[in-house]
Formats: C-alpha cells, sequence, structure tokens
C-alpha cells in the first residue's frame, strides 16, 4: 500500500490535515453489459500531454484543473510526464508511461476480447489539486460529459 | 492528490451513467472520500500499476480492478484489496 509514511514530515502533516472532499451521496452507476462489449477510457492523473498540447501550468494556485484528451492511436512513447508534486519518484513512468496511463494494456485487453472497445479519447488531468473547487464545479463535468457523449460504458482512473 | 482527484472525477462520471473504478493508493483518502469503486493497491506513489515495463504485473492490478466492475452484489461504496504475487 501506498503509504503516508512515504512522505516528508511537511508533506505528511498536510496530508493528515487536508480536508478531503467527501462524495456524498455516492454516486454509482452499475455495469449494464458485460465488459466484452463495453467501450473504454482511461483518466490518468500523472499529468501527461502530447507534442503540442498546452502544458499544464504550475502557476495555477491550488493546482491546474484543467485536462488534456488523448488520442487512442497515441503513441505512448511521446507522452510526457508534467506533475508538478515532488512528492513521489518520477522514474517508473518516465520509463514506461503505461505505469499510470496503461493504453498499451488497454489495447491488449481489448485483442483478447476482455473489453470491447476503446473510446477515440482519453483523457490526462494534473492530478496534484489542493484546491479541487474548479475541478468540482468545471472540468470533471465537463469531462464526463464529453465521455457520455462519446457513449462510454466504463472508465479506469489511474493517480500516481 | 492525485488520489483525491480520480476520485472526483469518477464521482462526476457516474453520475454520466458511466461505471468506473479507481486505483488507489492511499486507503485513507478512499476511506474518507466514498468514491464509488477503488482498488488499493501495495506500491508506492509513482507505481500504481506495479512494475514499469511489466506487462503480466500491470494486467494484474487492471484484471482486478476491472472484476469490481463486475459483480452485481457489490454495493456502493466498493472497497477491495489488490494483493500481489510476488515471484
Amino acid at each position: 500500500m501506498g503509504h503516508l509514511n512515504e512522505f516528508s514530515l511537511p508533506v505528511k502533516l498536510f496530508l493528515k490535515a487536508y480536508p478531503w472532499r467527501k462524495i456524498e451521496p455516492v454516486s454509482w452507476a452499475p455495469l449494464k453489459k458485460p465488459l466484452s462489449h463495453c467501450r473504454l477510457a482511461l483518466v490518468s492523473t500523472a499529468a501527461f500531454v502530447l507534442p503540442g498540447q498546452k502544458p499544464f501550468d504550475e502557476s495555477i494556485r491550488g493546482g491546474d484543473f484543467s485536462f488534456r484528451e488523448i488520442p487512442d492511436d497515441a503513441d505512448v512513447h511521446q507522452l510526457t510526464e508534467s506533475q508538478r508534486s515532488e512528492s513521489f519518484d518520477h522514474t517508473g513512468i518516465h520509463q514506461d508511461p503505461n505505469l499510470a496511463f496503461p493504453l498499451h494494456r488497454a489495447r491488449e485487453l481489448v485483442q483478447r476480447g476482455r473489453i470491447g472497445s476503446l473510446n477515440p479519447r482519453h483523457l490526462s488531468f494534473m492530478g496534484s489539486i489542493t484546491a479541487p473547487g474548479r475541478l468540482i464545479q468545471q472540468t470533471a463535468p465537463a469531462a464526463a460529459q464529453l465521455l457520455f457523449e462519446d457513449a462510454v460504458d466504463v472508465a479506469l482512473l489511474v493517480p500516481v | 492528490m492525485c488520489n483525491q482527484t480520480v476520485c472526483l472525477v469518477a464521482a462526476e462520471l457516474e453520475r454520466h451513467g458511466i461505471s468506473t473504478v479507481v486505483i488507489q493508493l492511499l486507503r485513507e483518502v478512499a476511506e474518507r472520500m466514498h468514491p464509488p469503486r477503488a482498488i488499493f493497491v501495495p506500491f508506492k506513489h509513482g507505481y500504481p500499476l506495479d512494475t514499469p515495463n511489466d506487462p503480466q504485473r500491470q494486467h494484474a492490478v487492471i484484471g482486478a480492478a476491472l472484476r469490481l466492475l463486475e459483480d452485481p452484489a457489490l454495493t456502493p461504496p466498493v472497497f477491495a484489496e489488490f494483493r500481489a504475487a510476488r515471484d
């Protein structure tokens, strides 16, 4: 398990005191059909961007609450990770972006028939957001609306 | 903070009828936030799907996460623990 003890004392104290936003009531969308017939989208918070995409803005107080669309046919090794957090080891995701954005694994699941298809776009957030109000009010609903319009059935969300 | 961000996005996706499962590196966060479905993984931050360049280990985590979506008996919030098989 990831553990608070991984972090420096100031980060640990911050996280212990942080007012995590409780989701109430818990929203719930049961699976409506077999996964082998479902369309999957990936959501990563590793702040991946493709060449030519606007970088995440580290200067935004409380964290950049925007997101980037990553096309399904993207070359995973073209992704640049720009997570602003210095509280974790970035080495692994630099070696293999699939560690936090498992596009190759998702393609393999479709080839095996475990998943019906992949959505033409996936989403990349910069997860280090300490003031999530604008994420809650603006960008998370906008992201959900995009994937709803794409007829996405299931989403796998991966933090770092 | 990434653990919170995926929970908040998952909640909004579910409100739009999209079934979700979130990987979680910090049990404390999910237990306080109540995302719809979460699987706790025994890896340090930066390594949510276990080992870089190891498709088999990454598939093990993803497979366990996806199975949470398939159990009609589960009710929210769903918390499950992933136990990595080690050589």
